[in-house]
């Protein structure tokens, strides 16, 4: 496999990639190296991915399994440099920003979603895949990745329903 | 009408009972601008959505190819063949003794010594020849010292004539 056929192959879903790193480890930088760690990785294995069926399906999983390593190994060292962690009520200028943008808002709440809820939402929601497909990426089945959306959403939509109505967090 | 099939659509939704076509018409209508006020709280959800999936990979990625490696072990392989060629430079010949030739083989042999041998007799003759030559070297290098005598003689009588 060339370079270019490489290129064209990951062209469709590199910023899908990209996505769900950035919506499980939150900070760009730490999405954008596990992107490129990701797609050498690919790179390196080109020959046997011929193979697959579903290169993009198979990369989505190999997303979702190397930032919840890097989530884990992150927090085994106590070494959280994502910034959600960061408790300062005396709203800096960055927070009263955000709070004053509704789609912050969104963002923060869903920075709060567990995992695999946070998965869930970003492949459906946002990258609007198949429940078939979200299944076969994450090794689930379909009820239990409805269960979750269903929770998903509806926290989502409760916590936003509070911001909205009392403009409190 | 409108409203009481989203409404629906919404519940749907929550259940993540939707379809992915219902979503894309839940996704439309929240991105109008006549969205229900009692809906309103919704709308930052689904524009959030809608806004995320433009986000990119900006990121240039290095991708090396590995053609290098084979020219890399060229050089070892022609190293290699030299060593061989080094070591093992008569590969299956064993040395035999005349004896062991064909007779054919052995009197094409003692023929080329003997060839070779009148070949240096002559060799040696011209090489008897030089050695006259260099006789007459010799005495010429005698008349060169008798003429260098001859010079310092005149070079006294010079001086003797000047006084």
């Amino acid at each position: 496999m060339k370079q270019a056929d490489f290129v064209s192959l990951i062209m469709p879903f590199k910023d899908k990639v990209f996505r769900l790193a950035k919506r499980l480890l939150v900070s760009r930088e730490e999405a954008e190296d596990a992107t490129q760690e990701i797609l050498l990785k690919l790179w390196k294995n080109k020959e046997k991915i011929v193979e697959y069926k579903n290169v993009e399906a198979f990369s989505m999983t190999m997303t979702k399994n190397f930032c919840l390593d890097r989530l884990k190994s992150k927090q085994a060292q106590n070494l959280k440099i994502v910034h959600s962690n960061y408790t300062d009520n005396n709203s800096s200028l960055q927070k009263q920003l955000e709070a004053r943008d509704s789609m912050g808002w969104v963002s923060k709440i869903m920075e709060d979603l567990p995992e695999q809820q946070k998965i869930i939402v970003q492949l459906r929601d946002i990258e609007q895949y198949d429940f078939s497909e979200i299944a076969k990426m994450l090794d689930m089945n379909e009820t239990a990745i409805r269960v979750n959306l269903s929770r998903a959403r509806k926290t989502i939509r409760q916590k936003l329903n509070n911001t909205h109505s009392y403009g409190v967090k | 009408m409108v409203l009481n099939n989203i409404e629906k659509l919404l519940e749907k939704y929550d259940n993540a009972e939707t379809s992915l076509k219902e979503e894309a018409e839940l996704r439309a209508y929240f991105e109008s601008e006549n969205v229900d006020a009692h809906l309103e709280h919704y709308r930052p959800m689904f524009q959030y959505f809608s806004q995320s999936q433009k986000e990119q990979y900006t990121k240039d990625v290095p991708l090396n190819t590995n053609k290098t490696r084979l020219y890399q072990w060229i050089s070892v392989a022609a190293v290699a063949v030299l060593m061989v060629g080094f070591f093992i430079p008569n590969w299956g010949s064993e040395i035999k003794t005349l004896a062991e030739y064909t007779p054919e083989e052995q009197k094409m042999y003692l023929e080329t010594k003997h060839a070779l041998a009148m070949l240096s007799n002559t060799f040696n003759e011209g090489a008897s020849s030089f050695g006259t030559l260099s006789l007459a070297s010799e005495n010429f290098n005698i008349g060169l010292e008798k003429a260098s005598h001859i010079t310092e003689f005149s070079e006294i009588t010079n001086r003797l004539l000047k006084n």
